[in-house]
C-alpha cells in the first residue's frame, strides 16, 4: 500500500470509530429551562394540528361541523375564547373545501372581533376570505386565516387587552382538539391518535393563564377553563412514542367537549 | 404568485403594525432574509406559519425556542441572520434535551433544519453563531 492510500485508510478508520462513538449533542436542563416560548410560534396553528391528523387518511370534516355559535356574548373574555374556537373551525372548514363554511364562518368572526373593538383591519380580512374561498384558494385560506388571527391578537395588544391574547390561543387549541380527538374516536388509528400527545404546550397554556392580571383570572369562566386545563393536562401526558388507546382517547374527548361547552354556553360569565 | 405576494404583503402589513415598531430595522431585515429561504419549501407544499421569532445572538451562544409539534408532520426551521454574521446552524432537540437528526442547509448567514417527528410533543429549535460577530437573527418555520 502506498503511503497515500494507507493515509486514506487510517483516517477513514478513525473518522468511522468517531462517527459510531459520537453522541449526540445534549442541552443541559438549565438550558432547557431558559428557552423561549412565545404564543407566536410555540403554540401549533388548528391547521398544524389538522394536517397531521389526515396522514393516515382523510377525516370526514364536515361531519365535524357545529351549529352557528350565540354573536350576542357580551363578556370580553368568553368572546375571546370563542373567536378562537370560530378560527379552528374556519380552518376546518377549509379542509373540507367548503367554500360557503368558509364565508359563514369568516362574517362570524368579522362579528365577534368588532365585539371586541379589534376590527379595523379586519373586514379587509374578511374580504380576502371570502375571495380565496369563492377562488378554491385553500393554501392561501389556511395562510390567511393564521394571518387573521395574528391581526386580531396584535389589535388586542395595540388595545391594552394583552392578557386576551391567549384567549384566543385557547379557544382555537381547545375547539381543534375536540375536533381531532372526535374525527380519531370515528376512525381509530394509532398513528393519529399520537398527535394528541402535547402536556408541555398545555403546561405553558396554563403558564400564560396565570400570568394574566387577577381579575380576568378570577373571572368564572378564565377559572373554570383553567382548573379544566390541569385536568386535560394529565390526560394527554402519554409516554413518548405511545399512542393513546381509544379508551384514551374518548377521555380527551369528552374533557375538552366539557371545557368547549363551558366556553360557548356559561352564562355567569361577568 | 398569490402566496409570494401575500407573504410580500404581509412583510409590509408587520412592518407597519404596532408589534413591529418593537423590533429594530436590523431584526425585520433579518425575517426578509429568514422568509426568503422559507419561501423555497413553500414550492414542496410546505405551508408558512405566520408567527416568527427575532433577537440578536452573540458569539457560539445558543438561542434556544421551544415548539410544539406533531407526528406525521414534517417541518423546516428557516433562519436569517445579517451581516456581521458570517455563518449560522440550525439544531433541533428533542423535549430531554437529546439532539434529533434533520435534513440541514446552511448557506452563509441562512440556515434551515428539516425534522419529521414521530412524537409529538415539545421540541427545540436552536441557532448558532458559528462565524462572525453578534447580529439580529429571525426564525420562521413551515409544515406539512
Amino acid at each position: 500500500m502506498n503511503p497515500f492510500a494507507r493515509l486514506v485508510a487510517i483516517g477513514l478508520v478513525i473518522g468511522c470509530c468517531a462517527v459510531i462513538g459520537a453522541e449526540p449533542a445534549r442541552l443541559r436542563a438549565d438550558q432547557l429551562a431558559r428557552a423561549i416560548k412565545n404564543d407566536s410560534i410555540s403554540i401549533p396553528t388548528p391547521g398544524e394540528l389538522f394536517a397531521a391528523l389526515e396522514k393516515p387518511g382523510k377525516p370526514n370534516w364536515s361531519g365535524q361541523y357545529r351549529a352557528p355559535m350565540s354573536m350576542t356574548y357580551r363578556n370580553r373574555a368568553q368572546i375571546a375564547l370563542n373567536l378562537g374556537g370560530l378560527i379552528a373551525d374556519g380552518f376546518i372548514a377549509v379542509e373540507a373545501k367548503d367554500s360557503q363554511q368558509v364565508k359563514n364562518i369568516g362574517s362570524d368572526i368579522i362579528k365577534l372581533a368588532k365585539a371586541l373593538g379589534v376590527s379595523e383591519n379586519l373586514l379587509r380580512r374578511g374580504n380576502s376570505l371570502n375571495e380565496f374561498a369563492e377562488n378554491d384558494e385553500w393554501d392561501v385560506l389556511q395562510e390567511e386565516l393564521e394571518a387573521t388571527q395574528n391581526e386580531v391578537k396584535t389589535s388586542m395588544q395595540t388595545h391594552s387587552d394583552q392578557d386576551l391574547v391567549i384567549l384566543v390561543s385557547v379557544g382555537g387549541w381547545v375547539r381543534g382538539t375536540q375536533v381531532v380527538s372526535a374525527a380519531i374516536m370515528q376512525n381509530y388509528d394509532e398513528r393519529s391518535a399520537k398527535v394528541l400527545r402535547q402536556p408541555a404546550l398545555i403546561s405553558f397554556i396554563h403558564s400564560k393563564i396565570n400570568d394574566i392580571s387577577p381579575e380576568l383570572r378570577s373571572e368564572p369562566l378564565v377559572k373554570d377553563v383553567n382548573e379544566q386545563l390541569m385536568d386535560i393536562e394529565k390526560l394527554v401526558s402519554f409516554p413518548p412514542g405511545k399512542s393513546p388507546s381509544v379508551d384514551e382517547v374518548r377521555k380527551v374527548n369528552a374533557a375538552v367537549g366539557k371545557v368547549m361547552e363551558a366556553i360557548q354556553n356559561k352564562t355567569d360569565a361577568k | 404568485m398569490r402566496c409570494r405576494s401575500l407573504i410580500l404583503l404581509s412583510i409590509f402589513l408587520f412592518a407597519a403594525s404596532p408589534r413591529a415598531r418593537a423590533e429594530t430595522d436590523s431584526e425585520v431585515e433579518a425575517r426578509k432574509t429568514a422568509l426568503d429561504l422559507a419561501g423555497a419549501f413553500t414550492n414542496d407544499g410546505f405551508k408558512m406559519r405566520d408567527g416568527h421569532w427575532c433577537g440578536t445572538i452573540k458569539p457560539h451562544e445558543l438561542a434556544l425556542v421551544a415548539v410544539n409539534l406533531y407526528a406525521g408532520n414534517q417541518y423546516w426551521f428557516s433562519v436569517g441572520a445579517i451581516d456581521p454574521a458570517k455563518k449560522i446552524a440550525v439544531n433541533l432537540y428533542d423535549e430531554a434535551g437529546k439532539q434529533v437528526v434533520t435534513e440541514n442547509y446552511n448557506s452563509g448567514e441562512k440556515a434551515a433544519a428539516g425534522f419529521s417527528p414521530t412524537n409529538s410533543g415539545q421540541y427545540f429549535v436552536s441557532i448558532d453563531l458559528v462565524d462572525g460577530r453578534e447580529s439580529s437573527f429571525c426564525l420562521v418555520y413551515s409544515y406539512k
